[in-house]
């Protein structure tokens, strides 16, 4: 029986395997892979037995990261966790920060005047961009591309970089967004900043796509390598790019329509396999349309207060209740769940991490596929392993 | 027009001359044994030179395609001046020298020890056979073109020797990968240059190269690759060559992203060094035998050049030819496995078996003159566009750019 006729999954759950030893067949070989491994995006680890090149189990193992970010939640105050939220997905700073402060503005009842809605959104958009340029160029480097896309990226990465830095001090950890508004107020010449990276950004994905997205290698080696199912997606709670892969529309933008996001005209593509290149491809699209909701989020920013005047920093007590804030951050839905007792501290401090729950439908995509098809598909789920193990 | 003639011919055997005045010193007995060694000492030399800065020069072409100035810190020793980077091989050679020889403890010392070793020898005789200039074939073979390849087969061996000896399963995936590889990309390889002595009638590097000779029109060379069947065999070649040599895209063996190192997972300092000659000599070496069967060898592109040394113009082409290859290095992704070895079976070796009868055709048509002429170069582009068309067709089927719908 060779490893092509055994189904994935069985009725029961869990997956077929042949005996690592077996006479008849000779062994199987168990390769760990990581937790220091040129691909594994961090300190991840997948314990990978195979019957040649062919994957028959994977085992992710994480947790090496593992910082205890929820209980450091629930021992300090409201505003304290706001700099631990960048250290979640370190490349997707602004919209951990506004994850988090939606729950929080929630909890607290508090509004947000409307430019900083506006900033909020032009944060989210550009994060977008940063988020799924890097991811492209990973996943090419994954690939085997021997560093050119990524340090394409990695070169519009640092203009996105320099716009954050200049806004909040920092490059990564930006801490910018607070309960009621935002930290400080972008300058016209900010904006101006943001509008030119806006206006050159669609070249840039022109030039990557030119090198890359027709390229028959690439999609020899990325068309019907794993294959996740919407049933799956959905059973398993998979968000973001990687569940629109697909083919299911779920977009939080569209369907909670948080902040300014019902204003502005954007379209959300979808796949239809549900494969590496599909992920691909759905990333590129979305950066087109983070550009254009950028483009009109620049050009109809209003002015006013970026804080709301009422909004109150040191001696923050929200009444007793819970509050659940999530947006459609740019590796799928983050979450963050706050049960509040009255105290100056949060009671429960929940995360809920897109990397770590798309990463778990990891064996499914794998099995079957070989180990350099596992190298793309960990590659296209898009983990940040300081979400993951938190 | 004298005057000319004589520097011409003087610069052509200024090596040979240079040899003579050398071992003229020495008693006639010893003139061959020398003359030898002396040959063996310039290629180590020049390839050892050439590779260092070949190095170099990847390094630099690669990071100025992805927008950073590549390696340009290290100074010319005691004077403290950067020119450019140009001393970074050296450094790397010093630091390849003086760091610790790890070997895993449980690693087949013997093996470990002598895969690059015997890697670097195989690709070292490969040179021998390689006409440089005019003047400058170190070995003189019959079989040239067999025994090179022969030579060359042999560092499958190695590379396998490498894998196993590392106890580590990275390396031993890659050395199966590598054994995969390197035999089904052998067949394409060999069968891609059949025409060449289909067609000269000889497997003598020398000989070929003087099949090349001579102008079509008086200004056209009348190398190999600009025939049809000629043209399909060097581009069958260099993919195949590609292979050979682990580059990318066909790295599989040494794949970073997937196997870490591949076999040279558990090498390190100066073995590991060796390796990357090894490597980089396989380039060379498998470069100079294309130029040699297909681009005319030592020959001159065009009439009016004939005055630079044939030498140069080798080193000219092969310079080229490396450039190619990092080129091709800094813009593709990898392939799989199997669809590497798929590519090599299933469009690689049926084209180049189709070449093949081809090069028959023209071979039986050279006397076809006038409109028939004609004929014949139109049978010999068809013969090359439709096979390439249909198979590759077949190749990538199922595999096209998608469109997206919004929601």
């Amino acid at each position: 029986m060779s490893i092509s006729d055994l189904s994935p999954l069985s009725a029961q759950g869990g997956s077929h395997v042949r005996a690592v030893h077996d006479e008849f067949h000779g062994d199987l070989l168990e390769v760990s892979m990581g937790p220091h491994h040129p691909s594994t995006h961090g300190v991840f680890r997948m314990i990978v037995t195979l019957d040649g090149e062919t994957i028959v189990k994977l085992k992710p193992v994480f947790g090496y990261l593992h910082r205890n970010h929820e209980k450091i939640g629930e021992g300090t105050t409201y505003l304290g966790s706001m700099p631990y939220t960048d250290r979640l997905d370190y490349l997707c700073s602004m919209t951990n920060n506004w994850a988090y402060a939606i729950a929080v503005e929630k909890l607290a009842g508090q509004p947000v005047p409307e430019r900083a809605e506006y900033v909020r959104v032009i944060l989210a958009e550009i994060t977008r961009l940063l988020n799924h340029t890097c991811l492209a160029g990973f996943l090419m480097q994954d690939l085997g591309c021997s560093g050119t896309p990524l340090m394409y990226a990695f070169r519009e990465r640092e203009y996105i970089l320099d716009l954050f830095e200049s806004l909040s001090g920092s490059r990564m950890m930006c801490n910018y967004q607070r309960f009621g508004g935002c930290r400080v107020d972008p300058s016209a010449d900010w904006l101006e900043g943001a509008k030119k990276l806006t206006d050159r950004y669609g070249a840039f994905l022109d030039e990557f796509e030119a090198l890359l997205t027709g390229n028959e290698i690439i999609m020899t080696r990325t068309q019907g390598v794993g294959r996740l199912s919407p049933e799956l997606a959905i059973a398993a709670g998979i968000t973001g790019p990687m569940l629109r892969a697909t083919g299911v529309n779920y977009d939080l933008r569209k369907v909670d329509g948080y902040g300014v996001y019902p204003r502005f005209d954007f379209r959300v593509p979808l796949g239809a396999h549900g494969d590496v290149y599909d992920r691909y491809m759905i990333r590129i699209l979305e950066m087109r349309e983070s550009i254009k909701i950028l483009q009109q989020a620049l050009a109809s920013i209003p002015t006013g207060p970026i804080m709301d005047p009422k909004a109150k920093l040191r001696g923050f007590r929200p009444k007793a209740g819970e509050a659940y804030g999530r947006i459609e951050g740019p590796k799928g839905e983050i979450g963050f769940h706050l049960v509040s007792d009255g105290s100056p501290n949060p009671y429960r401090y929940r995360v809920r991490p897109p990397s770590f729950i798309n990463l778990t439908v990891l064996e499914d995509m794998c099995l079957g596929h070989t180990v350099a098809d596992a190298v793309i598909i960990l590659g296209s789920v898009d983990i940040v392993l300081g979400e993951v193990d938190r | 027009m004298i005057a000319a003639v004589t520097t011409d011919a003087f610069l052509e055997r200024a090596p040979v001359l240079l040899r003579d005045a050398v071992t003229g010193f020495l008693p006639e007995p010893w003139h061959t044994l020398v003359n030898a060694l002396i040959a063996i000492a310039l290629i180590l030399g020049i390839f050892g030179t050439l590779f260092a800065f070949i190095t170099l020069a990847e390094r630099k072409i690669l990071g100025r395609v992805q927008n950073r100035p590549g390696p340009n810190r290290a100074p010319i020793p005691f004077l403290n001046v950067r020119f450019f980077g140009l001393s970074q091989p050296f450094a790397d050679g010093v630091k390849a020298l003086t760091k610790e020889d790890v070997v895993p403890r449980d690693a087949d010392h013997v093996l470990h020890y002598l895969a690059p070793v015997a890697l670097l020898a195989f690709s070292i005789l490969t040179f021998a056979v390689i006409p440089y200039g005019k003047h400058l074939v170190p070995v003189e073979l019959d079989a040239a073109v067999l025994y090179f390849f022969a030579a060359g087969a042999a560092t499958e061996l190695a590379v396998f020797m490498a894998g196993w000896g590392s106890r580590n399963k990275y390396s031993l995936l890659a050395a199966m990968r590598a054994l995969a590889q390197l035999i089904s990309y052998e067949l394409p390889l060999l069968l891609s240059w059949v025409p060449v002595v289909l067609i000269a009638g000889t497997l003598s590097t020398t000989a070929i190269v003087e099949a090349q000779a001579g102008w079509k029109f008086g200004f056209i060379p009348h190398w190999h690759v600009f025939t049809p069947w000629g043209f399909a065999g060097f581009v069958i070649f260099m993919v195949a060559a590609l292979a050979e040599s682990n580059r990318s895209p066909f790295d599989t063996p040494e794949a970073e992203s997937e196997l870490i190192a591949g076999h040279l997972t558990e090498y390190s300092g100066f073995k590991y060094a060796l390796f990357f000659m090894a490597e980089y000599f396989g380039m060379l070496a498998l470069s100079g035998m294309a130029i040699t069967l297909f681009l005319g060898g030592w020959r001159a592109p065009l009439p009016f050049l004939e005055f630079i040394p044939s030498y140069v113009w080798f080193g000219g082409k092969l310079i080229v030819m490396i450039l190619g290859f990092i080129w091709i290095r800094a813009t593709f992704p990898r392939l799989r496995i199997d669809q590497l070895t798929r590519f090599a079976w299933k469009f690689l070796v049926p084209l180049t078996l189709i070449n093949l009868g081809n090069a028959a055709f023209w071979s039986l048509t050279f006397h076809w003159t006038g409109p028939l002429q004609i004929v014949r170069w139109a049978v010999g582009i068809v013969l090359v566009i439709g096979p390439f068309v249909v198979m590759g067709r077949k190749l990538s089927a199922g595999v096209a750019p998608r469109t997206y719908r919004y929601a």
